[in-house]
């Protein structure tokens, strides 16, 4: 057992901050530094710039262009990223679609869709949750008919996160309403440009556009756009989520908040001296800190398990609900630490704000508000109790 | 970075677990309780048997010092069966003290006889006002014309029935919170001016409050300077309670998940209940977030003394001792009634968990420790 890294992996960490420090816009390091939402340019701007290093795929095995990296050296590339600011790889097709077209797809897929990924060229919807599926998600409504060589499809998916951005969606719909219901799910990929595909927003409680509705009325897929067998969906999508939990941790994005909780707590003072030195204010942030140290290990030790196993396992559960509950913990500390500042909301930052408030003070509170979703969605923090009840306890 | 033990390791592991698992069973365990001694001299030759004793020994003699990986399994082992005999009074702290402290003529004498099991000794440090201050040290140690003699009071000093040796600190030099005029002696229990306040501890192991007044203790290594080596046994003592309580916490949810299966209410095994599940799933998480402290504690424990030592082994206490707490008393909720009897292995664990919780500082201290160790990163 050795809890520290080794050569190889410091000097690797070493090359990874080097690279992102010399290659992502500053303005772009300042607004995720700060907590701010970066552009769709910004987000694809990056994974061009890895993708021309050969680290398109930092996740991937090296037979389908990625970098091959052992877990240890996905994680550090992770916590370097969070570190030095880059914008967040958008997981839809690194974690979710692209492992599922690796393992379930046709060589044909694997062909087309990948190196799309690996290149920026496609972003991608998870387009799973329904208005009467959520926790329930087999429930979907969804239809897909076979005609011929195209299935039409037909009904409504919500909570599309960045759906307004994307050109592909990758969706959960019903083939067979006869049989139960697991059993009559499949797993297509839609192309949003489909005539009949319509995005509308959801503007969440911080007043951000995120999310959105997507319809579908009568769009044409081609069949070469099923994943693996008709029917068979329900196993891919369980293998989908299990990845989607893996990466849910978030340890690296902690760490960073965290330092930024610390940041604003010593420019706040209490009684005259920097907040983060009052003891029960210290305390709090020591509760919080010490579970992300452990969690840190946690992650890495299911992130070992997995790579014995080759697959995500049950645990991943736990690391979704500890790794959401320390998010909202920074989350709620940094606004307990503004303190009344905290209140403000929109157009207190940015030009026109008023001078007397640090730049922070305008961001925590929405923050902690749009930091709720975490614990509800990737199949909420309930659901998840289940699945360890189930899973691992056997009860 | 790996977090699996080599086969060699994990055999010792297995071979401990089997060894409770037959020979140290619940019953057995109760036995041992009510005895008059509170401890087994036939458990404590077999542990010797087995090597357990070893494990802190250096290699030069024997053992196989550090021998962090097999310290850390034999101890989560030792949490499952709630071990009652000294391992980790003698065969952890004391053998790490005169490991540290002593000279190489005391290191060869007094570390073979412990190893074999032949002679116990345990630590004497804490004082009845310190709470959990380890520098704190008001026992005074002078020479006299017959040697050096102390004088002061020891408080809950565990296994001190058991013991042929107390290993006291005392002052022989500085003020009541120096760090530095701290020395370390070895007193045998049954010398002149010993005086033993026996009593049980709430997990039923047996310990004592010391008197001494003139008694005679031998110096162990220099004069003044044992403060470092008494701050690296207690952390590799922390990292070993650490681990003690995984496999504490462990056995807990596993009786809980056992229990509920088969306790059955309104015609159905109460474990159907969602709201049972949920919380015996938070169990669980407290169990995983603690075995990852207890791997953290041990390595870190074994490394040079640095802030970053100070900050780990805090936090992992903190984590442990939340996870002890939580799990314990959800564990006796879900047994209903019978949690809180005597006859079920569960309130022996709370019980042990409990005393765990408390043992070389609790949580709140240990989250101000973190919070002091943080600070001064931060400031420096």
């Amino acid at each position: 057992m050795d809890l520290n890294f080794t050569h190889e992996e410091l000097a690797f960490r070493d090359e990874v901050r080097a690279f992102i420090e010399a290659n992502v816009p500053a303005e772009t390091r300042r607004k995720v530094l700060e907590g701010l939402e970066v552009s769709r340019d910004e987000t694809v701007g990056w994974q061009q710039a890895l993708y021309r290093h050969g680290w398109g795929g930092p996740n991937w095995p090296k037979e389908f262009g990625g970098t091959g990296w052992d877990p240890v050296r996905q994680y550090v590339f992770e916590e370097e990223s969070a570190a030095g600011g880059a914008p967040r790889l958008l997981p839809f097709g690194l974690k979710m679609v692209g492992p599922v077209i690796m393992r379930f797809g046709n060589a044909a897929q694997q062909k087309r869709f990948l190196p799309r990924i690996l290149s920026g060229e496609d972003w991608w919807a998870q387009g799973y949750s329904e208005p009467g599926a959520g926790s329930d998600l087999a429930s979907l409504k969804t239809r897909a008919e076979r005609r011929h060589d195209r299935y039409i499809v037909n009904g409504q998916k919500t909570w599309i996160t960045l759906a307004h951005h994307a050109n592909w969606i990758f969706c959960l719909v019903r083939t067979d309403p006869a049989v139960k219901k697991q059993s009559g799910i499949s797993f297509l990929l839609i192309d949003m440009k489909s005539p009949g595909v319509t995005v509308r927003p959801i503007t969440l409680l911080d007043g951000t556009h995120e999310v959105n509705e997507v319809w579908f009325e009568d769009v044409e897929v081609p069949v070469e756009n099923l994943v693996g067998e008709e029917n068979g969906g329900w196993t891919y999508a369980k293998f989908l989520l299990g990845h989607e939990r893996t990466n849910i941790a978030g340890v690296g994005v902690s760490k960073r908040e965290l330092a930024r909780l610390r940041r604003i707590a010593s420019e706040e003072k209490k009684d005259g001296k920097p907040l983060l030195f009052d003891p029960a204010f210290a305390a709090q942030v020591a509760q919080v800190e010490v579970e992300l140290m452990a969690l840190e290990i946690t992650n890495l030790r299911v992130l070992a398990a997995e790579a014995e196993r080759r697959a995500p396992g049950p645990e991943a559960s736990l690391l979704k609900i500890k790794g959401t509950e320390i998010q909202q913990a920074i989350s709620e500390l940094m606004m307990h630490a503004a303190g009344p500042r905290a209140m403000r909301f929109r157009g207190s930052d940015g030009p026109g704000a008023s001078p007397t408030a640090p730049a922070y003070a305008g961001r925590v509170g929405a923050n902690y508000l749009n930091l709720r979703k975490t614990s509800i969605y990737g199949g909420s923090n309930e659901i998840q109790k289940n699945i360890i009840a189930q899973t691992i306890l056997g009860l | 970075m790996r977090f699996t033990p080599t086969p060699e390791q994990q055999q010792l592991g297995d071979m401990v677990q089997r060894f409770f698992a037959e020979q140290y069973g619940f019953e057995a365990r109760r036995k041992i309780v009510v005895s008059s001694a509170g401890w087994s001299r036939e458990v404590w030759a077999k542990l010797a048997e087995l090597g357990l004793l070893s494990l802190q020994i250096p290699e030069e003699l024997g053992g196989i010092a550090p021998g962090v990986v097999e310290t850390l399994l034999t101890a989560t082992a030792t949490g499952a069966a709630m071990l009652l005999e000294p391992w980790l009074s003698s065969a952890i702290v004391a053998t790490v003290l005169i490991r540290e402290l002593g000279s190489p003529q005391q290191r060869d004498e007094m570390l073979a006889p412990m190893a074999a099991g032949e002679r116990i000794a345990v630590p004497a440090h804490f004082e009845p006002s310190a709470r959990y201050d380890l520098e704190t040290v008001a026992t005074l140690a002078r020479r006299t014309g017959r040697g050096w003699e102390l004088t002061g009071q020891k408080s809950l000093v565990l296994h001190a029935p058991a013991a042929d040796l107390l290993l006291v600190s005392a002052r022989t030099s500085g003020g009541p919170r120096d760090t530095t005029g701290i020395s370390l002696f070895a007193v045998p229990r049954e010398a002149r001016g010993v005086k033993l306040w026996q009593y049980r501890t709430l997990d039923g192991s047996c310990a004592a409050d010391v008197e001494l007044a003139d008694a005679p203790g031998a110096l162990i290594g220099a004069e003044g300077t044992a403060f470092a080596g008494m701050a690296r046994a207690f952390d590799v003592a922390l990292a070993a309670r650490c681990a003690e309580a995984v496999g504490a916490l462990q056995a807990t949810l596993d009786a809980t998940v056992e229990y509920t299966k088969t306790r059955q209410q309104f015609g159905v095994p109460i474990a159907r209940f969602q709201a049972l599940q949920h919380r015996m799933a938070d169990m669980l998480i407290h169990v995983e977030q603690a075995r990852s402290m207890s791997y953290l504690a041990a390595v870190r424990a074994a490394e040079p003394s640095t802030r970053e030592r100070r900050r780990a082994l805090s936090a992992a206490k903190v984590v442990v001792g939340n996870a002890c707490r939580f799990v314990g008393q959800q564990a006796v909720q879900l047994h209903g009634g019978m949690g809180v009897t005597d006859e079920m292995a569960v309130s022996h664990l709370f019980r042990r968990l409990t005393t765990v919780e408390m043992a070389l500082g609790d949580t709140a201290h240990h989250l101000e420790q973190f919070v002091a160790a943080s600070t001064v990163a931060e400031e420096a």
